[in-house]
């Protein structure tokens, strides 16, 4: 691989899995879960290339609700002059999370714009004045090493900081379990299981140094001793640049694991770090473990040492139509049609654009949307490389039983959701789901599994909210 | 280039397999065999498979278009189900017995419940059951030796009436003679050299390479065992099913089987004649009629090898293969419900 670079710089074909890839992904002994698929990744597109600074964007759209949880509420008014990392949403209540100003400018819009996990959505427009000025209340802490637990937390909450992996859980709520649940364990996640994203595999080669510092300062906050550092092993070069910053008697252990899909989901990965298996409908705090994304380490990092909120994250443009594939470290509220031109531009046809991974991933209908906190990456499909295969009868081929990460009988769950059975649905585990996309990956019929989890769970959520609002009536007859 | 995204749920990317895919390898792991019985029947083997093949797939689409539903005959399903249902006739049926069957079987054990995926028993089994109720003499008296073989798999002797049926039927008819009290001391003098020579390695190589009579496809496990080794590499079948369903026949058989008290059996023997091997590897393995987990599987192999073993060493029939897979077809609903996998993290609940 060090041999023929003037190659590799050239727009890759459609690659398959390296032989080598695959074999690496079975060696006997490696840590890892039960269940799963093995997907092509498609990682080679972007794993060789480094992480670089996207230009500073002109205009930015901040989404209030970027996490899970409430949306934050706007404490600046159109008009208004911000500086980067100023406060311009304010978090409305526990699970909530504050946003900031990513570029410095005038806020030109507050309204609803187009958010890549659906429709349209209340967010903050900025015109950027290209000054890029930090904003006041940013400054670097000396004293960052010797932070309480509960300075620390503050912090992190103020910061804006949540689960940079996808699922974009507020941070300081992870880090506050009640007193009856010790945690003696904090896993950081760099599996990246998700094909083609590349972000936490760069954030480790290049920032290793950060992202430790950034899991000591979460241990510090839980009071555990114990961190570890999962990686799927088909990043051996993260993998030993994690190792190399490692410093004796840390409590510190960098773990390679199985090439696995899903490898990084929360739960498969505590299965395979520490043999602990949560239980049904339970939290990892409930076996003594919080498991934090690596680029969330990160974001800890910049904001207890630098002061800095998280108003930029490093995610993974990549897909075949895209003329430059790349890693880019970019401003929160940054449009991906800008980024898109910024790489070089498209060539050929798009069919598809996802925001995330292909397996979990998030269908878009314009490229026209901001850059969020949870955004791994923007993956663009050429038409031909869309599956659009119709759905055929259950053969009851047993695969999505195999595949299921969860251990769960997704074609049984499949036939109750679409029979409107919801209840025997739910009895026979459809809330343990994580939408993973195992099941509807190795499915032969092509049936869309996930989505009639998806349904089956909101049909779930209403009818409990129904069921309150009911209840609520009688009492106050 | 925005007007013709694609907006669907994840995943979006899946795995290189489809409903075709699974059918044509089974089709392919199913040449091996019928070549084998085209050595051994004739070209008649032939006809009678590409007959039932064709009555298969226009039954199929004639019923679809009665349905108003998607043609869905190249699907490959109803290939498999007709190559499945002549490979479970004698090769010296007449003509019109395959025509019948194949209309049965996928009439009745298909497209009745609504076509692929529907159906809760095996629709060759089916037509094979419907075939043999009805036509009993046909299905159980036009046997055909194999080439430079006999039908027994054992040498003849004169006109002798104890190897003049398939090796299943022989064991069965010497067993009968050797337990009858009544027996004249040279019959069972007979019988057991009869035995002996069923036991020997000549037999049961004639039984592994297929040089024996019996239904058109069930013959030469070799040949079966190479088209099922390929489905195993495809992972279009599991070893559960398989595995477990021999293994339950050949160690009852070697239990109780034998002509000399319990542990006297043979279960090679036992498990090389008649149409254990494709039935455990090619029908007992349908995906749409056997359980979706491991467990459920394992009991599935188990139930048809326990009734397989029944059938055979206790019941009127020689062969207990077809009707064995389709009770247990039955009963799979059943094993599903109760062998749901331990769900991660589930905790046991009390009561």
């Amino acid at each position: 691989m060090n041999q023929g670079s003037g190659r590799e710089a050239a727009v890759p074909a459609v690659p398959r899995p390296a032989l080598s890839e695959w074999t690496r992904g079975r060696t006997l002994g490696l840590k890892t879960f039960s269940g799963g698929v093995h997907p092509p990744t498609f990682k080679n597109l972007t794993e060789g290339i480094e992480i670089t600074a996207a230009a500073l964007p002109e205009r930015v759209v901040i989404p209030l609700g970027q996490s899970l949880g409430a949306p934050a509420e706007p404490c600046v008014s159109i008009g208004d002059e911000v500086k980067v990392g100023q406060k311009i949403g304010e978090a409305a209540g526990f699970v909530s999370v504050p946003v900031h100003a990513s570029i410095a400018g005038k806020v030109a819009a507050i309204g609803r714009f187009p958010h890549p996990v659906g429709g349209e959505r209340p967010a903050i427009v900025i015109e950027g004045d290209g000054t890029d000025e930090w904003h006041e209340s940013v400054c670097p802490r000396e004293n960052a090493g010797e932070l309480t637990p509960d300075e620390i937390r503050d912090i992190i909450r103020e910061a804006g900081i949540v689960g940079l992996g996808g699922a974009a859980f507020p941070t300081h709520v992870k880090l506050s379990p009640p007193e009856s649940k010790p945690i003696d364990t904090v896993i950081l996640n760099g599996a990246e299981c998700e094909p083609w994203l590349t972000a936490d595999h760069r954030l480790m080669v290049e920032r290793p140094t950060e992202i430790l510092e950034g899991l000591r300062l979460i241990m510090r906050v839980l009071g555990c001793d114990r961190g570890f550092v999962g990686i799927e092993e088909n990043k051996p070069d993260a993998i030993e640049a994690m190792r190399a910053a490692v410093s004796d008697g840390s409590g510190i252990q960098v773990e390679g694991l199985r090439v696995k899909y899903p490898q990084g989901a929360e739960k498969q990965l505590i299965d395979a770090v520490t043999r602990r298996r949560v239980p049904s409908g339970g939290l990892p705090m409930d076996v003594g473990a919080v498991v934090q994304n690596v680029g969330t380490a990160y974001a800890v990092h910049q904001a207890c040492y630098l002061g800095r909120p998280l108003v930029e994250r490093v995610a993974t443009f990549t897909g075949t139509p895209l003329a430059k594939p790349g890693n880019l470290s970019v401003r929160i509220g940054t449009l991906v049609s800008g980024l898109v031109d910024e790489l070089g531009g498209i060539t050929g046809d798009v069919g598809k654009i996802i925001s995330g991974g292909p397996m979990m991933g998030i269908a878009q209908f314009t490229l026209d949307v901001p850059v969020i906190k949870g955004m791994s990456g923007m993956l663009l499909f050429a038409p031909g490389e869309i599956d659009d295969a119709p759905p055929e009868p259950c053969l009851r081929c047993g695969h999505c039983v195999d595949a299921c990460p969860m251990k769960l009988v997704p074609t049984t769950i499949e036939k109750y959701v679409m029979a409107d059975m919801i209840d025997e649905a739910v009895a026979i585990g459809l809330q343990d789901c994580m939408e993973c996309g195992s099941c509807a990956y190795v499915c032969p019929s092509k049936r869309q599994l996930v989505h009639y989890f998806k349904y089956g769970k909101y049909i779930a959520s209403e009818r409990r909210k129904a069921e309150v609002t009911e209840a609520t009536k009688d009492e106050e007859k | 280039m925005q007007e013709h995204l694609l907006v669907s749920a994840s995943p979006h990317i899946r795995q290189d397999v489809s409903v075709p895919k699974v059918m044509y390898g089974v089709v392919i792991a199913l040449v091996p065999a019928l070549i084998g019985s085209i050595y051994f029947y004739g070209l008649r083997a032939l006809w009678i498979t590409i007959l039932t093949v064709l009555v298969c797939l226009v039954t199929e689409a004639a019923i679809q278009r009665m349905r108003k539903v998607p043609v869905t005959i190249f699907d490959g399903s109803a290939i498999v189900t007709g190559i499945l249902l002549a490979f479970n006739l004698p090769p010296g049926v007449p003509w019109w017995l395959p025509l019948v069957g194949a209309f049965f079987a996928m009439a009745i054990g298909k497209q009745v419940f609504g076509g692929l995926g529907f159906n809760p028993l095996n629709p060759a089994l089916v037509g094979r059951a419907f075939l043999l109720a009805s036509w009993p003499v046909h299905m159980t008296t036009t046997w055909m030796a194999g080439r430079d073989g006999t039908l027994s798999g054992i040498p003849m002797r004169g006109i002798d009436v104890l190897t003049q049926a398939t090796p299943l039927a022989v064991l069965e008819k010497v067993n009968e003679i050797i337990a009858d009290p009544s027996s004249a001391p040279h019959q069972i003098v007979q019988a057991r050299q009869v035995l002996l020579e069923l036991g020997s390695s000549d037999s049961i190589v004639n039984l592994f390479v297929g040089n024996v009579g019996g239904c058109i496809g069930e013959t030469s496990a070799l040949l079966l065992l190479m088209g099922a080794a390929y489905l195993m590499f495809k992972r279009y079948i599991g070893w559960h099913i398989p595995l477990s369903y021999i293994v339950t026949v050949g160690v009852l058989a070697w239990i109780f089987g034998g002509a000399d008290g319990l542990f006297s059996g043979n279960a090679l023997f036992h498990v090389l004649a008649g149409g254990l091997i494709l039935g455990a590897f090619f029908m007992a393995t349908d995906m749409v009629t056997s359980p979706v987990s491991p467990k459920g599987m394992l009991i599935f192999g188990v139930g048809c090898g326990v009734l397989t073993s029944v059938i055979r060493l206790i019941g009127g029939y020689p062969e207990g293969v077809s009707y064995s897979i389709l009770l247990m077809n039955v009963a799979t609903p059943l094993i599903d419900r109760h062998t749901r996998p331990k769900r991660f993290g589930e905790v046991k609940k009390d009561g």
